[in-house]
Formats: structure tokens, C-alpha cells, sequence
């Protein structure tokens, strides 16, 4: 049919289009809130990381230790309740050097995101962002080490470390 | 019993936009009559409607699946909106296939849409609540990090360089030059590509699909009725779909397992052994170019790590020995998240039916595949399509 | 000949006005352990596709699907979500099955109500955007506006639609699981604020949060899964049209088509008859009037004089909402028509506690989306 058909339907605008106003538009903020129960493990995962320590938890079954903690182990559909302090230390599992905000506009500075496997897990670890490290040197393989806020300004979140830097 | 056979028998897309002037359900009719013009049916010959559209951020609308319902023709009738993140296009397509092979149903509009231009000030906006709510989101991550990330680990686990990728972007840019439907067709260099502005490393804007307004629609019809309708029926011969784990900060990103087991699923189901000798046409999904390797790779057609060396070979030219996203894919024709998939399987059923035009690909191709990809780097969606 | 299909365990967590000590993945784990524990399956090893529902904005999450396999079993097995009411899950479960290729599936819907801070303002971004939208009326003026409609053409009173309420909410004091169960008379009711003229802030749901999970299994596996499979015996869902300036106002022909469909599969030619009893949306009490007319189950107006009489209490003839329904049991989001397949279940399989109902073999589920919908399902169920 394809190559029967000579016009497909669609009428495409540009932006000379929408700056003329040769369309109307209708605009919508929505007022969208969450308060989102954090849990049982994430809970107590928030809580240590509040005290300066990253906590993993373990599979009886298969024995992997895994971070972020969660309830079931997603392999095994065993419960996981076995907590086990990590370091906060890791090595780079893949990373990025990003020039641009979510809007696609161009960032003052590159920001470093990475998957940091933590030491202590399995083959497991989170997102975060790499710091205090220069665009060339950075490689996936290299150590890491949390940077924490002061004690004082923790409050329990992802954000309490403030990035990782080179070991 | 046996499965019930189900077939393609009409399909029908609106161009691809940076920005369209009609709404959502516009969209939604326009590709939804064409589909049905193309098979001469009309919505009382529909028992029932599929509809796949990506995340309701996008057209800002709370179920927006209910608002679509009118445009995809589902008026007084059964209707179901299916949902995988980007791999929801190729989706829409397995829930129309079991509606209609569990035998409740004859005919089946699989209608997808996708009004990307509706969200501001950028639809990437739409993307910033993707991550898990309490221990992501406070990082401020950007939908482009989890893609820059996934690329960076593929290419450094195959010691890959940027031109190897780069090819895949040039190929399929230059494919859909052929396509009427293409938003970002053009004929450009790997130069080109290696020259353009980085985002972030190793992602640079030409490795990316666009954002885009469109729909896409397919009819199918099960066995009995498909060949009343048509003499060119084009069977679904096998699915498949595999969501893996949440916590992709746990997987090793540099090889999609989610997308072979959705493709071992599919291929069992339709008795294909040897995919890569079996399979005559294929339209991965290409948001960014290394994902056409990427999922090549997940889908048995190629070793691990072998893909780009097929691209560089010229294996996968649409007169190649592999035909690979000859319609131009999302990096030509456009990504409007959801339609995008059904763009892909209809692109499929033209080349069967030998009916693609100046896309067509040589050796008159039997058997081909489609597929989609998402979420967070995790869903796998494959439909192999045969006559 | 079609193949057949069965519930063959079901599980769940809640259903409360709060949960604050579960995330909505530990409350999906919860329900899912249980009905995987009721079936006798490892979802791993047995099950061979998970459907699960959800609305983003209902979950403040874009693309919510990604967050779904790991607490039900399903990481890299095929799972995908059903933006719909929980029974079109349970169809598109029960669809699967009956394509052949696979035996054992399982749906799951949840609702965590209580962390979307602003729902009446996410309820109001569901409105057509261009010409209601900016409007800027609360979407309950709908329901209000149907009732309005709906009480004129069928002679149906206040009080009549006042009765759902005290019945409903009675009901749910007698279930352990219910949010709001609650002692009410009819002078409470017609006494509360007239919000939506002429719906009163009492005939309106609140909401609760909690998670349905349901195992189902193709006919041969059901039977050497449980002694008592309740099968599937029709499903049936209609959209009507979003439009509020063409809709049909009288008559929620969603629920109507509905029916048909599932009453036709099911054989069912007189379902008053047929059907020993219903779980149907009572997301406003006037709700449950209408859809027991639009599902055949009484005649246009009759519904009002149904309940004045105590038809559809639970000693009546024809128990309608033995649960409590959406007004006692409180609104699930997208998981309230699978809260009421829930209860037929668990009605059918003779573990409804203090509000069994005697000698029951054919239930019916009903669901609607709420406004601005006219989206429904149905399922009828027997052992």
C-alpha cells in the first residue's frame, strides 16, 4: 500500500508557525504532589545513609548482597531481611559526561554521571555523580570513594552523599 | 487446540512532526481511517480496539488513553490501552494479537499515538519523573544520562569507538530519505555525526532520534476473515515480551537480556531455529544508533559485540544480506514514542507484501521482525511477521 | 470450542485509609505473596506472564511499568500494565490464557491513594484539555450533573440513592478488610453537604490504599492447582466516549455493553436469575442504581425501589455490594473493580466471614473508571 499512496495525513508546524500565531494553543499547569511511603527497606537504607553509612541487604538464597535493599530478593521470590553494612567505597561501572540540562539547553558545567558497583555488594550499586575528576582521567574501572555532607546537614536522602571521588 | 493464526491486513500512519497542528485524537483518526481504507473496512467491521500511547506526561493528560478513545475508533466498543514505556508501539501489537487469539474477537484496530509537542517547555520534561521517586530523583538525573550510560558500558566491554556506532545513524538517516512519512531524513557522513554537539559523552545529537507528534495504525483479523479480506494476508507468527528487573543499577547494561528473552519467546513461537538465516527484513528499535547494535546483539542475529562489524560490512544497507531498518527507523523517520513501534511492523508488512516502494528490499523477504525497547532500559517487545 | 479458565488464588494487602508503613512495592509484595501462596505457585518457575495496572499520575511516576516486576516475581519474564480498571487486567490476563500459549498468569492492582497529595487535581488533568479543561470545575460536577439526569428520567428519589449509602457502608462494618465500614442512617446521609447538586459529600467514595492480586490458570492446570478453580465464565468492557457534550447521560451504556458482551459469552439469557449476586461501582451511590439497570439486572427505575425494599442487602434476594463496595471498602483507584472481583471470589469460595452470603455459585464484577470515563468492564464468575 505504501507505494500506492502518494500523501499520508499530518500537518506539520514550525516554530515560525506558533511565533505568527497561526494556531491557538491552550496552556495547563497541573498541581501534581506526592508523598511517597518510602517503606520498609528503603526506610531503613534513608536512615544509614543519615549516619553516614551505605546498607545493602543479603539473599539467603542465593546469597547475592544487593543495594538498593528491597524486601524480596527478585530472582529467588525469597524475603530478604539479612542487613549488611557496604562500604563507601566502589569502582565505576559505566559513567557519562554531561553537557546539557533536562531541557536540553547547555549546562555551565559538565556534570559526571555514574553506576558505582559499591564494595561489599554483588555486582551491585546505584546511580550518582562523580566529582573532584578531570574528563580525561575519568575511566570506567576506577575506585571510588563517597564524599558525605557534615553530619549535621544530613537528611536521610541519596543527596546526603554529596558525589564520589577518585580513590 | 492449536493457536488461532492472526494476521496483518491494513495498516496506516500519519507523517512523523516536530510539531502537529491536529490533537492527539486527530492523530489518532487520521492514521486509524487510513488503516482501515487500505483493507476497505470500515469501524463496524472492528470488534475490538488496542490502543498503545507512552507516558500520559506527554500529551498532558491524566488516562489519556480514555481521552485518545474517540480518535482510535472505540466508540461502543471493547477497548484496552496497553502500556511498556517506549516499548509500548510493538506492544499494542501483541495485545491486538491475543484479543484476537483468544478467539473473543474476529477483527482488532491497533491504534498508537504519540503528542510529543504538547509538553513544555520540552517533552525530555516528561522523562524527569521516570526515575525511582526516593532514591533517584533528588540526584536531578537527566533521561539522556541513563542512555549515555548503557552506550558508554557497550562500547567499552566491546572496545567499540564512536565511527563503529556512528554508521547506523548515517545508514538509517539516509534510508529514510525514501520515506514520506520522515521528519529527520537526510543525507549526512560518519564526519558528520563525530562533529556533532556532544550531550552527553559518548551520546552527540545526531546519534538521537527526534521528538515527535504522529500515529500509526494496523487492522488484524483472524484467519477466517483475513482471507476474505485479503489475498496478501501477512501472518503474526510469533511474540514475545520480557520486562527485566527495576533496578538496572544492579544489571550489567552492556548486553540486553530483556531483549533475547522476549526474542527467544517470539522465535519458539513461531518455530524459527536459525534466526539469522530465517529472518529477511528487520526493524529494531534505533532511538539512538547504538541501540540498533544493541538490540541486534539481544536478538540472536549477530554474536555480542558483532553488530557494528555487520553495519561497517554493509550487511544490514537495505540491499544488504540483512536488510536493517530499511524504512529509516526512528533516527530518519521520527520517534512519537508509541507509533514509532507500530511504524516499524507496518514497514514490515509493506516490505512482505512487497509493497514498500523505493524502500523495498531485494529477494522478495518471507519473514521479518520488529521490535521495541524502554523503560528503564529494561523491556524487550518482538513481533516476527511472515506470509 | 473456547478454552476455559479459572481464578485459582488470590491475595491481598489492605485496604486502609493510610499505609504509611509499606511502600507500594512492599504492599504489591505483600498481596502477591499471598496469592501465590494460595495458588500453590513460584512465580519464577510457574508463572508465565504477569499483568499489572496502573496510571502514572496516579503513582506520580512517568512510565510506572518500569517499578512493576521485582516484588511480583517477574523480572525478565513477560509483564507489561494495563492503564484501566483492575477486571480489564484480569481480561487481559484471562486473554492471554485463552490464546494457548500459557497456562499460569496473574494480574495485580494497586492503589496508593494516600501519597497523591493533590488527586482531586489529578482528576481534573483527565479532562478534555482544550475546550472543558480550562474550565476549572472540580470533575465531580459530572457526576453530580449524571445523577441529576439520571434521577429525572427514572423516577429514582434522593433517599432511594441515600439507602446505597447506609447498605454499603453497613456491609463494609462487617468486613475486616473495608476502610470505611461505618454505621450511617439515611438522615446522615441526606443531611451531608450537597457538594454536586444533587450528590452529597456521603454519596461519594473516599479513597484507601491496597493491593489485589489474582493467580489464573488455564482449565486443566486450575483443576490440578485448587479443589475449587473459579471459573471464568464471561468478560465483557466497553469505552463509550469521553466526550461530555455527546455522551449518552441516562443510561451508562459502557456498563450495558458491557453485560451483553460477558452475559453472551457467559449464556446467560436472564441475569437476575442467573446471577445469585453483584459487586458493582458504587463510586457514587447513585452509581450502583444506575449500573444494576444498565447491567440488566432489574428494569430502568426499578433499582431505587430494589434497594428502599432490601432486595440487594445481604439477606435480601439479590445481594448487591455484600462487601461494603467502593463506598465501604473505599475507592482503589485502579484497583477497585479488581477489589470487587475480589469480593466474588472470596464470596464464591465460601471465606467471606461475617457477610457470606448462603448458597452462591454465579457472582458478578463490574467496574467503572470514574469520571470523566464511560469506561467499564464486567466478569462473571462461577464455581
Amino acid at each position: 500500500m505504501s507505494a500506492k499512496i502518494e500523501s499520508f495525513p499530518g500537518t506539520p508546524l514550525s516554530q515560525a508557525d506558533l511565533d505568527a500565531g497561526k494556531v491557538l494553543t491552550t496552556y495547563w499547569k497541573p498541581k501534581l504532589e506526592y508523598g511517597w511511603d518510602a517503606g520498609v527497606a528503603i526506610s531503613r537504607y534513608l536512615e544509614e545513609l543519615k549516619n553516614g553509612r551505605i546498607i545493602g541487604i543479603k539473599c539467603s538464597r542465593c546469597r547475592r548482597v544487593v543495594v538498593p535493599p528491597r524486601v524480596v530478593c527478585e530472582w529467588c521470590w525469597e524475603p530478604m531481611n539479612d542487613w549488611v553494612y557496604l562500604q563507601d567505597t566502589g569502582t565505576v561501572n559505566t559513567y557519562s559526561i554531561c553537557y546539557i540540562r533536562w531541557d536540553a539547553s547547555r549546562a555551565k558545567e559538565p556534570q559526571f554521571p555514574a553506576v558505582i558497583w559499591i564494595d561489599g555488594a554483588s555486582n551491585a550499586g546505584f546511580l550518582h555523580l562523580l566529582d573532584e575528576v578531570d574528563p580525561d582521567d575519568v575511566k570506567i574501572g576506577m575506585k571510588v570513594q563517597a564524599v558525605w555532607k557534615p553530619a549535621e546537614e544530613r537528611a536521610g536522602s541519596i543527596t546526603d552523599i554529596e558525589y564520589f571521588k577518585p580513590l | 487446540m492449536g493457536m488461532r493464526k492472526v494476521a496483518v491486513v491494513g495498516a496506516g500512519m500519519t507523517k512523523f512532526m516536530r510539531r502537529a497542528q491536529e490533537t492527539g485524537r486527530e492523530l489518532a483518526y487520521q492514521a486509524t481511517k487510513m488503516a482501515l481504507d487500505s483493507c476497505e473496512m470500515t469501524l463496524d467491521d472492528i470488534d475490538s480496539v488496542a490502543l498503545g500511547t507512552a507516558p500520559d506526561a506527554f500529551d498532558g493528560v491524566h488516562m489519556k488513553g480514555e481521552y485518545l478513545s474517540d480518535g482510535a475508533g472505540a466508540w461502543n466498543k471493547p477497548y484496552m490501552r496497553c502500556y511498556v514505556g517506549g516499548g509500548t508501539g510493538v506492544f499494542a501489537a501483541i495485545q491486538g494479537w491475543y484479543q484476537v487469539a483468544s478467539g473473543l474477537f474476529d477483527t482488532c484496530l491497533v491504534v498508537c499515538e504519540e503528542k510529543m509537542s504538547s509538553c513544555k517547555p520540552h517533552p525530555q520534561g516528561a522523562f524527569l519523573t521516570i526515575f525511582d521517586h526516593t532514591t533517584e530523583r533528588a540526584l536531578k538525573p537527566n533521561l539522556i544520562w541513563i542512555f549515555a550510560l548503557e552506550m558508554n558500558r557497550y562500547m567499552t566491554v566491546h572496545g567499540l569507538e564512536k565511527k563503529d556506532i556512528a554508521r547506523v545513524a548515517v545508514k538509517n538517516k539516509r534510508n529514510a530519505l525514501d520515506h514520506p512519512c520522515a521528519q529527520v531524513a537526510a543525507d549526512i557522513t560518519v564526519e558528520d555525526v563525530l562533529n556533532s554537539e556532544v550531550l552527553a559523552w559518548p551520546v552527540q545529537r545526531l546519534d538521537v532520534s527526534p521528538t515527535s507528534d504522529g500515529a500509526a495504525s494496523m487492522v488484524l483479523a483472524a484467519e477466517h476473515v483475513a482471507k476474505r479480506i485479503t489475498d496478501k494476508p501477512v501472518w503474526i507468527k510469533g511474540v514475545g515480551w520480557s520486562l527485566d528487573t527495576a533496578y538496572w543499577t544492579n544489571r550489567d547494561l552492556y548486553y540486553p537480556k530483556y531483549v533475547e528473552s522476549a526474542a527467544r519467546m517470539a522465535y519458539d513461537m513461531a518455530g524459527i531455529k536459525e534466526p539469522r538465516k530465517e529472518i529477511h527484513v528487520v526493524e529494531p528499535y534505533d532511538p539512538f544508533d547504538y541501540k540498533e547494535l544493541h538490540h541486534l546483539e539481544g536478538l540472536l542475529l549477530c554474536e555480542k559485540g558483532e553488530a557494528p562489524r555487520l553495519t561497517a560490512d554493509g550487511v544490514t544497507a537495505r540491499d544488504g544480506d540483512m536488510p536493517v531498518c530499511p524504512s529509516g527507523g526512528l533516527l530518519g523517520v521520527g520517534n512519537p514514542i508509541a507509533a514509532s513501534g507500530i511504524m516499524k511492523l507496518n514497514e514490515i508488512f509493506w516490505q512482505l507484501r512487497g509493497e514498500a516502494g523505493k524502500r523495498q528490499v531485494p529477494g522478495q523477504p518471507r519473514t521479518g521482525l520488529a521490535q521495541s525497547w524502554g523503560d528503564l532500559m529494561q523491556v524487550g517487545c518482538v513481533v516476527v511477521l511472515g506470509i | 470450542m473456547r478454552r476455559t479458565a479459572a481464578i485459582v488464588g488470590v491475595g491481598y494487602s489492605g485496604f486502609r485509609s493510610i499505609s504509611p508503613d509499606l511502600s507500594y512495592k512492599e504492599m504489591m509484595y505483600e498481596a502477591a505473596a499471598k496469592a501465590y501462596e494460595d495458588a500453590g505457585v513460584d512465580p519464577q518457575r510457574d508463572i508465565e506472564s504477569f499483568v499489572s495496572v496502573a496510571e502514572d499520575f496516579n503513582e506520580g511516576t512517568s512510565i510506572f511499568d518500569e517499578y512493576v516486576p521485582d516484588q511480583i516475581g517477574g523480572a525478565l519474564k513477560p509483564v507489561h500494565t494495563i492503564p484501566g480498571d483492575g477486571i480489564h487486567g484480569l481480561i487481559a490476563a484471562y486473554m492471554q490464557l485463552l490464546t494457548g500459549a500459557m497456562d499460569i498468569v496473574m494480574v495485580e492492582a494497586h492503589s496508593k491513594a494516600s501519597n497523591a497529595l493533590t488527586l482531586s487535581d489529578v482528576m481534573a488533568y483527565a479532562m478534555e484539555p482544550i475546550y472543558n479543561r480550562p474550565l476549572g470545575a472540580n470533575p465531580h460536577f459530572i457526576a453530580g450533573m449524571e445523577m441529576n439526569r439520571y434521577l429525572h428520567s427514572t423516577g429514582t428519589t434522593e433517599e432511594q440513592c441515600a439507602q446505597v449509602v447506609v447498605k454499603n457502608r453497613g456491609n463494609g462494618f462487617l468486613n475486616p478488610s473495608a476502610a470505611h465500614g461505618a454505621r450511617v442512617d439515611l438522615e446522615m446521609v441526606l443531611s451531608s453537604e450537597t457538594v454536586f447538586y444533587p450528590l452529597k459529600k456521603l454519596e461519594i467514595s473516599s479513597h484507601a490504599d491496597g493491593a489485589v492480586v489474582m493467580v489464573l490458570a488455564s482449565g486443566e492446570v486450575a483443576e490440578e492447582l485448587t479443589s475449587l478453580p473459579i471459573w471464568i465464565r464471561g468478560v465483557g468492557w466497553c469505552n463509550e466516549t469521553p466526550s461530555l457534550e455527546t455522551r449518552d447521560w441516562e443510561g451508562a451504556t459502557y456498563a450495558r455493553k458491557s453485560a451483553e458482551m460477558a452475559y453472551g459469552m457467559a449464556g446467560i439469557r436472564h441475569p437476575w436469575q442467573e446471577i445469585d449476586f453483584a459487586e458493582i461501582d458504587d463510586t457514587y451511590a447513585y452509581k450502583e442504581l444506575q449500573h444494576m439497570e444498565a447491567l440488566n439486572l432489574c428494569r430502568k427505575g426499578e433499582a431505587g425501589h430494589l434497594v428502599q425494599e432490601g432486595a440487594t442487602e445481604l439477606d435480601g434476594a439479590f445481594p448487591v455490594n455484600p462487601s461494603g463496595g467502593t463506598l465501604g471498602v473505599g475507592h482503589l483507584l485502579d484497583a477497585s473493580g479488581l477489589g470487587r472481583a475480589l469480593e466474588v471470589v472470596l464470596q464464591l469460595r465460601g471465606e467471606a466471614g461475617e457477610r457470606q452470603l448462603g448458597e452462591v455459585e454465579t457472582g458478578l464484577a463490574f467496574g467503572w473508571r470514574g469520571v470523566p470515563t464511560t469506561s467499564g468492564a464486567a466478569v462473571v464468575l462461577s464455581v
